[in-house]
């Protein structure tokens, strides 16, 4: 049984609708890419799958049951999503940040315990921020805040993360630390990953899967070399790309004419 | 590193960080712990114990700690004999001003404190949403029609005030889907406190000097008129006000975050927000009816308690409702004896403190 799985899914903010009757189903422990081109609802998706919105037609799925039947922390405790920005306004510390991702595992009154702190340092680790988890998390950089917010998902233990454009402020290494983290989880410990980007390469080398959404509508699903062709990326984002196969791994790698 | 395995023999997941590195060895973050919240509170108490009988033996008839000593014995014991000058002015006078300080103070951070999480923005406080145009438009209706003859008229009529404008704010920010949207709940209580500081204005030219002047004393906030049932339902809101809020600490750290993250962290964000709103806006909304509008303890307090103790509001929320209360105490005692025998409003004093305060804390914010 797929652990995502949206039926014929729509919805609209306004007139126009964002999502127009998708359907797909997506494995678990998998590692998915969600690519398109600017509103074409990537963002509103992933809001659909942790609960945020929910569809005003269709059905959204998770592991077998409608998202407005689970409650808020069941949910919270199943998928976890990295915000592109979150407010800063307050001067809360990084490791306190992420010490909020233990929220949905606590009853309310009861203060983090050991092992809360544990799995705080762990996933610090994991994102390379137990260097400054003392510093004030709006006194870092975006790229260092960005690591805090993936450290604060990954706390929350979920089966599903949900990434939007989580990789946009880290540097290189960080980059490969956190692609290489995500094949590990989702590997060893059986977590799905549904990242959106703009990054169409990202996708091709890391993803499993790849949704291409055009317009609200699903315009692909498959693996990178079924969904990644010159004809689809012309048709909907209007531009001329090749496509060959990476040499190191024998992935579709575009280039963009320009 | 068999610390970092998860406790549910979960396979190990490599780690990139390796040891934390204490980089600055200066910084003042302390985890929150229920013992440090204890302890802090407990400081906080003495501290505001320290002060209330500090205030207790000054005055404009300087009382000494000995007699301040044998009018509490003669309390405990019920002693027969009648009690002295100098008891009458501590117990009747005094005391009573003290601890309705203590309780508005407090009332006031903690509204402070929270309204800020929950507009997320700093420069809000607990009159924000209008309580204080509205309360202030019903006091001056009570003292012009002389309200002031009956037990808790002009409060009453203050409160019926705040709780009208409160009500009129939520109607008129009311989104689409339901929500309260922060920027539209902060705007329409601009609106409307602008609308009755017209209101305001008006009354105040056409009133009497007497009129005028009680009128002038509650808009500056007053502490001297409270009587024992005033204290006891103005306590009893707070405390019950506060624990509800308390309840709400931890989701309000995520509220601050934003409703989004909060909502996908699993707080029900619109239940959890007008629970917040309505709480803080019934104790603010009691404080202001009885003490009048005492400006900048809201908004100060709460941000001296966050660069002290950290944002989080386990912390936050009882060290601000503690701090406050002690600083009210002791801007009132200045109050009543910087030009003894006459008396300023507190508020002139708490104004005078908070405004260079604030370009302070304004331009650090600026360099940063």
């Amino acid at each position: 049984m797929p652990v995502i799985e949206a039926k014929n899914l729509s919805f609209r903010y306004t007139e126009q609708p964002v999502l127009d009757g998708v359907s797909f189903g997506l494995e678990a422990a998998q590692i998915i890419a969600v690519i398109g081109p600017n509103g074409s609802g990537k963002t509103t998706l992933l809001k659909m799958l942790n609960g945020t919105l929910f569809p005003d037609q269709g059905q959204m799925l998770l592991e077998g049951r409608e998202t407005r039947r689970w409650n808020r922390g069941e949910l919270a405790r199943t998928v976890a999503m990295v915000p592109q920005e979150t407010q800063a306004i307050f001067p809360f510390f990084a490791e306190e940040i992420v010490l909020m991702g233990r929220f949905p595992h606590l009853r309310s009154f009861v203060f983090e315990g050991k092992k809360d702190y544990r799995i705080v340092r762990e996933v610090m680790g994991q994102t390379d921020c137990l260097a400054y988890a003392h510093r004030r998390f709006n006194e870092l950089s975006a790229g260092e805040r960005q690591r805090v917010l993936i450290a604060r998902a990954l706390a929350q233990e979920p089966k599903v993360l949900l990434l939007d454009e989580s990789t946009v402020f880290l540097d290189l290494k960080h980059q490969a630390q956190f692609l290489v983290l995500l094949r590990d989880l989702s590997r060893l410990r059986h977590l799905t990953v549904v990242f959106v980007t703009h990054d169409v390469n990202m996708a091709a080398q890391n993803a499993d899967a790849i949704l291409l959404l055009y317009n609200g509508k699903k315009y692909a699903i498959g693996t990178p070399s079924d969904v990644l062709t010159a004809r689809s990326i012309k048709e909907v984002y209007d531009v001329d790309v090749g496509i060959d196969l990476n040499p190191h791994n024998g992935l579709p790698r575009v280039t963009l004419f320009t | 590193m068999p610390d970092l395995y998860y406790e549910n023999n979960l396979p190990f997941v490599r780690s990139f960080g390796g040891r934390e590195i204490f980089l600055e060895e200066r910084s003042i973050y302390r985890r929150v712990t229920r013992s440090r919240v204890l302890k802090i509170s407990a400081l906080l108490m003495v501290v505001f114990a320290a002060v209330c009988i500090a205030s207790l033996c000054i005055g404009v008839v300087s009382i000494p700690a000995t007699d301040l000593l044998s009018a509490l014995a003669g309390v405990m014991g019920g002693s027969a004999s009648p009690p002295s000058e100098g008891q009458v002015i501590l117990l009747d006078v005094r005391l009573p001003r003290i601890l309705f300080g203590g309780i508005v103070g407090a009332s006031l951070s903690a509204g402070g404190v929270v309204f800020q999480a929950l507009l997320r923005n700093p420069l809000a406080d607990p009159y924000v949403l209008g309580i204080s145009g509205g309360s202030a438009l019903g006091a001056i209706i009570g003292i012009v029609l002389g309200a002031g003859s009956f037990v808790l008229g002009v409060p009453f009529l203050a409160f019926c005030g705040a709780l009208t404008t409160v009500f009129l704010v939520f109607v008129a920010a009311g989104g689409s889907r339901g929500f309260l949207m922060d920027h539209s709940l902060i705007l329409a209580g601009v609106v409307v406190n602008a609308f009755f500081s017209a209101a305001i204005l008006f009354a105040l030219s056409v009133v009497n000097s007497v009129e005028l002047h009680s009128i002038t004393f509650w808009l500056m906030g007053d502490l001297s008129g409270a009587d024992g049932r005033e204290i006891v339902t103005a306590a009893l809101c707070l405390l019950a006000g506060f624990a509800i809020l308390y309840a709400q600490a931890r989701k309000l750290n995520l509220m601050v975050q934003g409703e989004e993250t909060a909502l996908q962290m699993g707080v029900d964000v619109r239940i959890t927000k007008y629970i917040l709103l309505f709480v803080t806006s019934l104790v603010t909304a009691v404080a202001v009816s009885l003490a009048g509008i005492i400006g900048f303890v809201g908004i100060m307090v709460p941000h001296m308690m966050r660069l002290v103790f950290g944002s989080d509001h386990r912390l936050l929320l009882p060290a601000a409702a503690l701090f406050g209360a002690s600083f009210l105490v002791v801007a009132d005692t200045l109050a009543r004896t910087i030009i003894a025998p006459a008396e300023l409003p507190v508020g002139v004093i708490t104004a005078l403190c908070g405004a260079p305060y604030f370009i302070i804390l304004m331009r650090r914010r600026g360099r940063g």
